[in-house]
């Protein structure tokens, strides 16, 4: 079970592996001659102007905390959808009935307007 | 062998909770805060809690890490600025986080003394992923939790799109 | 040992080299270890080799259908035009602007890489290659990926740059909002399969393959895996016209070439796991007595549903961003929410069929979700002709009254 796992640590190591050495490689056989206006922040060919991290709408707040609600359901979803073959019929139901329940959640968040882009 | 990647996710979760506290950038607190998490999930693997592990991953670095940050970027002067990460207050809530520290050993090691060693974990099914399913829609076992669950999300969106929407009308 | 057969290519070739191995004196620990180690550098290395070849492929398909020739100078007809391509990317200069977050900036590049190489370790590549059967194996998939949502943001805010920051919070707001739809249809295949294990689901499809038995699951992972990996009508995060060049704005040389490469393994990546999920993976003719053509059979999946890929990005112009909103919240989440609930009661309904069932035997089961999923593609249909044909009355009623037109600004 845990040997399961040691692929999975060596896959994530050999696999950072690939992008750090293409990026030292890189940067060994590529000139490096900076200077100021190069190493300036690029935008779109004009000098930037005012602070970079200014506050954003709220839009994408609430897209986020209704994503982190499903993502929850989702996930408690998993073992279930995994024992599907020897649930009873009424386990079914209460697994429809946890859905449902969301599914109002997203029905009044789409009533309230919070799915809205404005 | 498993003692050497314990202690690796030992210090990623802890060197990451202490980049939280000390750092002055709120949006490399929350970085820290994803470094952390990666670790907790590591250790759950190590406890061969393989759904759990990823459940740590999906959930918190994948939706409540993000969500963090975007409550930083929204917020214009935190995001910006750095900070004073240590206000005069940092004795106390060291000693309170110490305090509570010490009554989790306690209560875990006397007042109820289960689970932790070696002897009392029990032995795992062939796909403890299965037994949790069917154990949550079992009608002896979790499954009024698992409908309050749904209810508890239906409430923390309800409440959560009430208070943000609010801000939004001003 | 067995003998080396050619049927069973790559179980010979890991016996050969279990057994040379062994003869080097290795302990089992080592063994084991050691095959791990050689696992993980090939399921690193097979991706990067793929994706050499759709790079290649995809400028030639879409120079064909865009009435061009495409690359044709190095090599026959231009096959080999990649390889100058990396040289060229390696000779780059590797700019960093001052005024960004050192450790965020270099991290989210390899982050964006490492997030979809990893999906390979649990894709099953032939009956008897798959890198490990992780018990949670969707799961897993799911959550790897949630990885690549976290580089997007990374990079965008380090920039220090107003339009990757922009680009940044699209991205992160498509992803996040196309990750619900996509993981409510993916538990369809596994509770069909009754089990997480990616091999395991593939092994259930003898049965038939989910996508005739579950065409809605297919077309909403499809549609949710297109926005996923950022490719057109999604590629919000790129839009040229209005935040210059996306989230890696200020990524240049390999770097760049890093994001580059993340976003082509990605698409593919999850044009297999379409395969794997809904067509069969490695079934196919005669697997089951040459387990060795089940990589061929997944690679052709894999590369078909990736050529319908290309199709649609090259057919297609950008969605704006509240439509892009829209078309997952209101539309593909409240319908895959339908779908899991009856599809799970539909499938409750009829027996699972054992594993040696006959055709006939089969037949209900495939008869009765297949019904299903034409009723609720009848019923879709209708609710959006109502929808639409009332928004369509509703803008003609405004246009009478207020001529003057009002956009929306993203």
């Amino acid at each position: 079970m845990l040997q399961d796992y040691v692929l999975i640590g060596l896959l994530f190591v050999v696999a950072s592996a690939l992008p750090i050495s293409a990026i030292v490689f890189g940067s060994i056989l590529g000139p490096r001659k900076p200077n100021r206006i190069k190493n300036d922040t690029y935008e779109c060919g004009m000098e930037t102007m005012g602070p970079t991290w200014v506050q954003f709408k709220v839009q994408y707040y609430i897209f986020a905390l209704v994503f982190v609600i499903f993502d929850i359901e989702m996930v408690l979803l998993f073992p279930i959808a995994a024992a599907f073959d020897v649930l009873p019929i009424y386990a079914v139901v209460e697994a429809a009935i946890f859905i449902l329940i969301l599914a109002a959640a997203l029905a009044y968040a789409w009533k309230k307007d919070a799915l809205e882009w404005f | 062998m498993t003692y050497v990647v314990f202690g690796l996710f030992g210090i990623l979760t802890l060197g990451g909770g202490i980049l939280v506290v000390t750092s002055r950038n709120l949006v490399r607190a929350a970085a820290s805060l994803v470094l952390s998490f990666f670790g907790i999930a590591g250790l759950y693997v190590l406890l061969e809690a393989g759904f759990m592990a990823a459940a740590q991953i999906l959930i918190y670095i994948g939706a409540i890490a993000i969500l963090i940050i975007f409550a930083v970027m929204l917020t214009q002067r935190v995001a910006a600025g750095n900070r004073v990460a240590m206000n005069s207050q940092w004795p106390w809530a060291l000693l309170v986080s110490a305090l509570t520290f010490a009554l989790l050993v306690y209560i875990i090691n006397i007042v109820w003394p289960l689970g932790i060693r070696a002897e009392n974990v029990p032995v795992l099914a062939a796909d403890p992923t299965r037994g949790l399913g069917m154990a949550l829609v079992d009608w002896g076992q979790y499954v009024l939790p698992f409908e309050v669950a749904s209810i508890l999300l239906l409430g923390a969106m309800v409440g959560s799109i009430f208070i943000a929407r609010e801000q939004h009308d001003d | 040992m067995d003998s080396f057969e050619i049927a069973n290519l790559f179980y010979s070739i890991g016996q050969v080299w279990t057994e040379w191995l062994t003869n080097l004196g290795l302990s089992p620990e080592w063994l084991s270890f050691t095959n791990k180690a050689m696992g993980a550098v090939l399921l690193t290395a097979l991706p990067v080799m793929i994706v050499c070849v759709t790079i290649m492929g995809e400028r030639k398909i879409i120079g064909r259908f865009q009435d061009r020739l495409g690359p044709n100078r190095v090599g026959p007809c231009g096959v080999l035009q990649t390889i100058p391509d990396i040289f060229k990317l390696l000779t780059k200069e590797i700019i960093t602007p001052t005024k960004v977050d050192k450790v965020m900036y270099n991290l989210a590049p390899m982050l964006s890489v490492v997030s979809v190489i990893l999906i390979w370790a649990v894709i099953p590549l032939a009956s008897n290659v798959v890198g490990v059967d992780l018990e949670i194996g969707a799961l897993y998939f799911v959550a790897v990926s949630s990885f690549g949502t976290l580089a997007v943001l990374m990079a965008g805010w380090s920039s220090n740059n107003k339009y990757a920051l922009i680009s940044a919070f699209r991205g992160v707001a498509q992803l996040v909002s196309y990750e619900v739809p996509l993981v409510l249809t993916l538990l369809i295949p596994v509770l069909l399969a009754g089990t997480m294990r990616l091999n395991g689901i593939v092994e259930a499809q003898a049965q038939g393959w989910y996508v005739l038995l579950a065409p809605i699951s297919m077309l909403i992972f499809f549609i949710s895996s297109t926005a996923e990996v950022g490719r057109s009508p999604f590629d919000l995060l790129e839009a040229d016209s209005e935040i210059v060049a996306g989230f890696n704005i200020e990524y240049s040389g390999m770097r760049f070439a890093m994001f580059f490469l993340g976003e082509f393994i990605h698409a593919f990546t999850f044009c297999g796991v379409i395969a794997t999920l809904f067509f069969g993976g490695w079934r196919g003719p005669f697997v089951d007595q040459a387990p060795a053509l089940g990589f061929l059979y997944f690679l052709i999946k894999m590369f078909a549903i990736y050529f319908v890929h290309i199709w649609i990005r090259i057919t297609m112009p950008r969605l704006r961003i509240d439509h892009m909103l829209n078309l997952s919240w209101k539309f593909l989440i409240p319908l895959s929410l339908v779908n899991l609930v009856v599809m799970s009661l539909a499938a409750k309904l009829v027996q699972t069929p054992a594993m040696d069932a006959t055709l006939w035997q089969l037949l209900p089961r495939w008869g009765i979700l297949l019904g299903t999923n034409m009723v609720m593609i009848a019923g879709t249909f209708m609710i959006l002709g109502t929808v639409s044909r009332r928004e369509r009355h509703k803008q003609e009623a405004a246009r009478v009254l207020e001529p003057v037109a009002s956009g929306i600004q993203g």
